[in-house]
């Protein structure tokens, strides 16, 4: 099986997997004053500290949470309260869904968003907060982060950046950004999945908990920490993959794929450099990745969320690209992608476009009941 | 494990109400699903997600049976705290939204600092939380419970077995009283599972809290169940890609849940022998403490209690000043979410002990890998440490 779905979830690290397995052999509570707990203290706040300082946050500015969507939602929830909302157009289901009655941000054909919408929607009306993807977890999108935050600021307005596919892949510096939270989840950089955590900016660093309980992460989500994988995000915090290497590879099978009729969704914008959307006219993503499954080749036709049906992609039409967001698979790079996973989906998807096109046309020659 | 070492561990760990250690072999089924098998559960789409989503089923099988449910009735968390949320939040917020007149929340005032803070955070939205109080022994009178349901009540949360003095509550008669007032109920299994028999059907609760670092699994999941028939219904405490039929979205992860499963499998197998086990451990140290040091007192019914856990006051000054003086052994003075306060614990004061004994009482939890070599060093230990020796360091 050649793994190309790294938005789904990075394969995990060896840092990673050495200091979780270190960790799980810590026994205490961070949150128990004796020497076990002590020492499992110490493991969680030197994680802190090092996932703060690789994302541009102080310490007691990170909260942690079970993962990207509560990281989100938590953000929603706490800097959202009161504020009137708006959220890219191509943002993730967790935004999504956290903020049901928000204004959508329309975005252009490569994705990206439209800041003098932004503008005229914050110039006027109460308290607003804004809340933009680094980077689109379908067509590896880059928005315009700095940008959006400037504005919001100059607005008095709140920006919340989900950072979950960037991290790891382009600098993600809270500080730097100007943002007021960044939502970051650990498996999609190679970390351990079930984690993640929202950074604040210091003016934000008080927030109403979604998760209430014995007061830990300063009252700010309860739980007892999960201090493994807290161990093994921050472990790949800050290790860089060859992003070039990852961009020219992408770039072959792009030319590959397009060379056998594919259509690059967003290509023609900043992208991250390990995805691909890929548009096949006229068959139906399942098929595709179906397909491609068969060959041995692991894609997606969107975000890997709750049901395994495929939806036609909200990122896609949201792009304009009309019937071909129900024709889209993504390819996703993952860090130890290797040269022979590349020309096997370079194979795989000539023979699958090649079965699958003409299937539509040959359909006619089979007689249908009368 | 029937292979316990003999010799003492360094530091002795006494204090497994707070955390458990990892189990080797719940570690060892986890391992292959953090490194080769790394697929999405979710992406079911391709083979690599479709094996990890086996994986995860056969785990939510594993958690069902320990609790008598149906895998249909179990939804994974990232623990006992978001469990318990999403249960009392959940299921108020879910009835006030459909037009439930009711708005009575009842619990009790020793539950787990979660539940308390979740039935005390539903105030804000106009609920009605009551906070119940127990007898000396640590245990609700089904008496309060009966007058407290006699103001219609939406939902009745109650904890199997106490973190700090581990007396086990009558579930399924409280349930019994709080279903013929027509409320739902829930309890908190993470002290639970693994200690004492757990049958979520059975008992007829409507809702259970599950913790995976409590029975020696991974801290960072744990599991809700939510009963089918008759229907218990909750609004999920956030949203996203609508995972675990919409009650909790967001990736699962895969590993963790599979280490939650494995544990609850190893504590339905192992739960008989490492009960009988624990509780020699435990009448040992008892007995030697109480030869040791004339005048300790154990908090709490020694009768309704599990086997891993003695909550003793001690005749010092402070017991503070004892933890100090046996920097080798972990125990605690209270529940870890709150043993870095100097405050005197809730669960005591609701006992009705003073708080200058509360200052004077530990937590001292026994787990499956607790040795009669650990025990004797803790008898040792507390004993030296009471008569104000240092011991050990």
């Amino acid at each position: 099986m050649h793994y190309l779905d790294a938005n789904a979830s990075e394969p995990l690290r060896p840092e990673a997997k050495a200091a979780m397995t270190a960790a799980f052999e810590v026994v205490g509570n961070p949150s128990s004053v004796h020497g076990a707990g002590r020492t499992a203290r110490r493991l969680l706040e030197d994680a802190r500290e090092k996932i703060a300082a690789t994302f541009g946050a102080r310490e007691q500015d990170v909260v942690f949470t079970s993962g990207g969507t509560e990281a989100d939602s938590l953000a929603l929830h706490a800097l959202g309260a009161g504020r009137r909302i708006m959220i890219g157009a191509t943002e993730h289901d967790a935004v999504r869904a956290a903020a049901p009655g928000a204004t959508e941000l329309p975005v252009d054909r490569h994705g990206i968003a439209d800041l003098d919408v932004l503008r005229d929607w914050l110039r006027s009306g109460p308290p607003a907060l804004v809340c933009l993807m680094f980077a689109n977890n379908e067509t590896g999108t880059i928005q315009p982060i700095v940008e959006a935050a400037a504005l919001c600021r100059s607005h008095g307005a709140l920006l919340h950046v989900d950072a979950v596919q960037a991290a790891g892949r382009i600098q993600v510096d809270l500080a730097a950004l100007g943002c007021h939270s960044l939502a970051l989840s650990a498996h999609k950089l190679g970390g351990p999945p079930g984690l993640g955590a929202l950074l604040l900016a210091a003016e934000q660093t008080a927030i109403a908990p979604l998760i209430s309980g014995g007061g830990q992460e300063r009252g700010r989500r309860g739980g007892t920490p999960a201090l493994s994988a807290i161990a093994g995000f921050a472990a790949v915090c800050g290790l860089g993959t060859d992003q070039a290497a990852l961009a020219a590879a992408r770039d072959r099978l792009e030319a590959e794929a397009t060379r056998h009729g594919a259509f690059v969704c967003g290509g023609g914008g900043p992208r991250l450099s390990n995805t691909t959307s890929l548009a096949l006219p006229g068959v139906r993503a399942d098929t595709q990745v179906i397909a491609l499954d068969l060959e041995g080749i692991a894609v997606s036709a969107g975000a890997a969320c709750s049901s395994g049906k495929v939806q036609t992609s909200h990122v896609l039409q949201a792009m304009g690209l009309g019937i071909l967001a129900g024709q889209s698979i993504r390819v996703s790079l993952p860090w130890n992608v290797t040269e022979e996973a590349i020309r096997a989906f370079e194979t795989a998807y000539a023979r699958m476009a090649a079965r699958s096109r003409p299937a539509s046309s040959e359909s006619t020659l089979v007689p249908t009941a009368a | 494990m029937t292979d316990a070492p003999t010799r003492p561990n360094r530091p002795v760990y006494l204090d497994n109400q707070a955390t458990t250690r990892c189990d080797p072999r719940v570690l060892d089924a986890m391992l292959p699903w953090f490194t080769e098998q790394y697929g999405n559960p979710h992406s079911v789409e391709h083979v690599m997600g479709r094996v990890a989503e086996a994986a995860v089923e056969t785990a939510r099988g594993h958690v069902a049976a320990i609790l008598g449910a149906d895998t249909r009735e179990i939804v994974f968390t990232s623990g006992a705290t978001e469990s318990n949320n999403i249960a009392i939040k959940g299921a108020a917020r879910f009835a006030a939204r459909y037009g439930d007149e009711r708005k009575r929340v009842i619990t009790v005032a020793t539950e787990h600092k979660c539940v308390i803070e979740s039935v005390a955070d539903l105030a804000d939205e106009g609920f009605e939380p009551v906070f119940l109080p127990v007898r000396p022994d640590g245990l609700l009178d089904p008496d309060a419970l009966r007058e407290a349901l006699s103001v219609p009540t939406l939902l009745v949360s109650v904890m199997a077995v106490n973190n700090e003095i581990g007396v086990v509550q009558d579930v399924p008669g409280l349930a019994a009283i709080a279903k013929e007032a027509g409320a739902l109920f829930h309890t908190d299994l993470a002290q639970a599972v693994g200690k004492i028999p757990v049958n979520a059907t059975g008992w007829k609760v409507d809702l259970a809290s599950v913790s995976g670092h409590k029975i020696y699994g991974p801290k960072g999941v744990g599991a809700l169940f939510v009963r089918r028939r008759p229907r218990a219904r909750v609004l999920p405490l956030f949203s996203g890609g609508g995972q675990e039929r919409g009650v909790r979205s967001g990736t699962l992860p895969a590993p963790l849940v599979v280490g939650l499963g494995e544990a609850c499998r190893l504590a339905a197998e192992e739960m008989a022998s490492d009960t009988a086990r624990i509780d020699g451990l435990r009448d040992r140290l008892w007995d030697e403490l109480r030869v040791r040091i004339p005048g300790v007192e154990i908090n709490g019914s020694t009768f309704h209690r599990i086997a891993g856990n003695l909550n003793v006051t001690f005749p010092v000054e402070s017991a503070l000043a004892m933890l100090e003086r046996m920097p080798d052994l972990c125990v605690s003075t209270g529940s870890a979410c709150s043993s870095a306060e100097v405050e005197p614990s809730y669960v005591l004061r609701a006992l009705g002990l003073p708080d200058d004994a509360a200052s004077r009482t530990l937590r001292i939890g026994i787990g499956r890998f607790t040795s009669p070599a650990d025990i004797d060093y803790a008898a040792s230990a507390l004993a030296a440490a009471h008569s104000g020796q240092s011991f050990g360091a």
